[in-house]
């Protein structure tokens, strides 16, 4: 409001003070007050029982015997050193592509750098807690690395990421008998390191199914659109559970006597198609964010329908979901704790069978709050990079 | 340009005549699923024969020989398969209702508190969404009931509050007997319905006709209590007497008992759902613009007015479709109680199959179901959505 007194007003000084913003934000009214002091009460009884639990009562011993466990499963100890391998191979890529694209965004470092030093201070031995702390010195060496030339390594950057995917599965997984790489099966692959495959794989499969599935169902096709919207609303109509279980039960009838399939094996199959019913969903979000004159601008070029959808407009909508799809593997990684209903030593089925020994009982909660914040630290980690990294990238934007 | 001649003797060649392509392409799809499928049909019903299994549904008639533990309709292990699979599908579609509402009221608290002004109970809400959030529904159901409800003290120590019970046995409250007179009551609470509804109905048109609609939140379940308590009193016996739960021997006895399997799932479920609820909740609030907080302001709206009558109905808008598809979601989530060991209609499912064997028959029943359930939310909600959706001219 403007008047026409002379007289120069101060800015109202409570608005800087501590005390000022104590009253304006804690004790605004009486109400207000009371909320907050209800509020500090609750907040102070439920820190003080959660700290004196973890810190006095909490036997964690059954967390430090049984870590290798909880991190690997049952992966035979002589091939450890592959689990390693591929997790530099990630700080690696990862730091690759930090310092071919990202600049500035400090705080997401830190996060990142911070998920390793984390880990490292879970009661593990010394040797692999440097082994840990060596991924972030392979990122750090990565982020130089991709700082060195600006053009050339975005690109190449991004291939090796998608290279990244099948030359980590195939190490774990090994190739052939005997070897550098003996096979591994995949039921011996346990612990969290299952829970992240089953949902990398997950996600890796079901993508090109899903983006077929959204064009079929955007297609005007009626027999292909039909049989698109009959799986993705199937698929999503059921609990992932059935789904699991029926693969589990129903996949060895389904196929030949001859052919054999572990139970690791059926639940990819199961996480796969589950996971390609929602990404169809996000795809078709994305198709549909593209105006139509997209289309008509790529028709009148003389693009065939198809030439239109594969360079014109796909890229586009891709480009669109990508934020949705990191959203997307994070729930995925959370339902992957279902396999463990299937009685499958994925991070929650190891907890459960590391509970049935004798030694353990009564750890229950210890074992189920570690799991939980392993599961917290990595959902929150990568829901906060992609966050605050699409915006400074400008991905999700067309 | 004008000299271009249009043949029309040469025809188009037929691999390129779009609208021959179109139905060879269906064909050639149609032909391609539909023999994979047979195949692996095929292939299912050599093994099923092999096994003497080939599908059929009588063994739904057969004594299904298992316990339940709890059951809202007659049940006893001399009944068939089929009535256990009812027994579970009604758990299933309780604890779906029950979940539904409260994580709705949970959801919208933390949605609405989490924009609060007061800077605590802002920071509260978000340190509780962002963690629930990021943790999986099963560690969360698996940690509260093997970590929580079955890790209270025995019976003998339970902790209690007056008359309520609460051990490893679960929860025990008190609970109404019905009496005599309760038949004649459950008519008096229709007659009580059908006039909160007919008080509805009318506030809605003054509200119209005035342009100050009357808190019909309050007056409408005033209407219906007020008829109910009357009812009550009229009647010349009390139609439900009080039963309070007693210590007895190793377990309780009267009272209504919540076991320990439910009320890790249903607090389990609430709690989660309603952290995504909250998001959704706060989102939608955002997205009504600045100006209409500050004109509601202007008028001289307290914020609880503000909230009722200028931000939710706007918000809805927003807030239902996603909302709606939590409602799936956690409609669904409940099939995780065959972890905890409630009897949902996936953990009875569960026994039927390792019982009979008939494991194709199972699981297509149970999809069948579950399939139905999430089209009668979503068709419901969508009716609503339609109902709230902004009226464009």
């Amino acid at each position: 409001m403007t008047t026409s007194t002379t007289e120069t007003l101060l800015p109202p000084t409570e608005k800087y003070t501590i005390l000022g913003w104590i009253k304006r934000n804690l004790f605004n009214s009486i109400g207000d007050s009371i909320l907050t002091i209800v509020a500090f009460l609750l907040t102070f009884v439920l820190l003080k029982s959660t700290l004196s639990w973890a810190f006095q009562e909490a036997e964690w011993t059954v967390i430090v015997d049984n870590l290798k466990l909880f991190m690997v499963g049952r992966y035979p100890a002589e091939e450890l050193w592959r689990v390693w391998a591929v997790l530099y191979l990630l700080a690696g890529v990862i730091g690759f592509l930090w310092g071919a694209w990202v600049k500035g965004n400090e705080r997401v470092g830190y996060v990142l750098i911070g998920m390793p030093i984390f880990l490292a201070l879970l009661p593990f031995t010394m040797e692999v807690r440097l082994l840990i702390l060596a991924v972030d010195l392979i990122g750090f060496l990565g982020v130089i690395l991709g700082r060195r030339d600006n053009e050339s390594f975005k690109k190449w950057s991004i291939i090796a990421l998608l290279l990244y995917f099948p030359i980590g599965i195939m190490i774990i997984g090994g190739i052939g008998e005997g070897g550098l790489l003996p096979r591994v099966k995949p039921d011996l692959w346990g612990g969290l390191m299952l829970t992240i495959l089953l949902a990398v794989i997950g996600i890796i499969f079901s993508f090109p199914i899903g983006v077929g599935l959204a064009l079929g169902r955007q297609s005007d096709l009626p027999i292909i659109t039909w049989f698109s919207v009959g799986f993705i609303e199937l698929v999503r109509g059921v609990p992932l559970i059935t789904i699991l279980f029926m693969m589990d039960l129903m996949l060895p009838l389904f196929l030949p006597a001859t052919i054999r399939i572990d139970s690791v094996m059926r639940a990819f199959v199961a996480i796969t198609l589950f996971s390609a019913a929602y990404m169809a969903e996000n795809v078709r979000g994305g198709l549909q964010s593209i105006p139509k004159g997209q289309y008509e601008a790529a028709h009148a070029l003389g693009l065939s329908s198809f030439a239109a959808m594969a360079f014109i407009i796909l890229p586009q909508a891709l480009k669109a979901v990508i934020p949705i799809l990191v959203s997307q593997f994070i729930g995925l990684l959370k339902d992957t704790t279902l396999v463990m209903i299937l009685s499958l030593f994925d991070v929650l089925g190891i907890g459960k069978s590391v509970l049935g020994n004798p030694d353990y009982v009564g750890t229950s909660k210890e074992v189920y709050v570690f799991i939980a914040a392993l599961f917290w630290v990595l959902s929150y980690g990568l829901s906060y990079a992609s966050q605050r990294l699409e915006t400074s990238l400008g991905v999700g934007e067309r | 340009m004008a000299n271009i001649e249009y043949s029309t003797e040469e025809a188009i060649p037929f691999w390129r005549d779009e609208r021959i392509l179109r139905i060879l392409g269906q064909a050639v799809f149609l032909v391609v699923t539909v023999s994979f499928f047979a195949y692996l049909y095929n292939n299912m019903m050599t093994a099923l024969e092999a096994q003497g299994m080939l599908p059929s549904f009588k063994f739904l008639t057969h004594t299904a020989g298992f316990d339940i533990g709890e059951s809202f309709i007659e049940y006893d292990r001399s009944d068939t398969y089929g009535r256990a699979l009812l027994v579970g599908l009604i758990n299933t579609i309780y604890v779906s209702i029950v979940g539904i509402f409260f994580a709705t009221i949970l959801g919208v608290v933390l949605g609405v508190s989490r924009l609060s002004n007061n800077f605590l109970v802002a920071k509260l809400s978000s340190i509780y969404l962002e963690i629930l959030r990021n943790i999986p529904l099963l560690v969360l159901l698996i940690f509260w009931y093997s970590g929580v409800f079955i890790a209270l003290p025995r019976v003998k120590e339970a902790i209690n509050w007056g008359s309520v019970y609460l051990s490893n046995r679960g929860l025990a409250i008190p609970w109404g007997i019905p009496t005599e007179t309760w038949g004649i009551y459950t008519i008096i609470l229709l007659f009580a319905l059908i006039f909160a509804l007919v008080v509805s109905w009318r506030l809605n048109i003054i509200g119209e006709r005035t342009g100050r609609p009357p808190l019909r939140i309050l007056w409408v379940p005033l209407s219906f209590f007020t008829v109910a308590i009357i009812g009550w009193i009229l009647l010349p016996q009390a139609p439900l007497v009080l039963d309070k739960p007693e210590l007895t021997g190793l377990n309780f006895s009267g009272g209504y008992v919540f076991t320990p399997e439910f009320m890790a799932l249903f607090s389990g479920l609430v709690i989660y759902t309603a952290a995504f609820i909250g998001e959704i909740v706060r989102a939608g609030i955002m997205s009504v613009s600045k100006g209409q907080h500050e004109a509601a302001k202007a008028l001289g709206f307290t914020t609880l007015q503000t909230l009722r009558l200028v931000v939710f109905p706007q918000a809805m808008r927003v807030i239902v479709p996603p909302l709606t598809s939590q409602y799936l979601n956690l409609t669904k989530n409940t099939s995780l109680a065959v972890a905890i060991g409630y009897p949902d209609l996936f953990a009875v499912g569960g026994t039927t199959l390792n019982q009979s064997g008939r494991a194709v028959e199972v699981i297509t029943l149970m999809m069948g179901l579950y399939l139905l359930s999430s089209l009668i939310t979503s068709v419901f909600m969508n009716f609503y959505n339609n109902k709230i959706k902004l009226v464009e001219r």
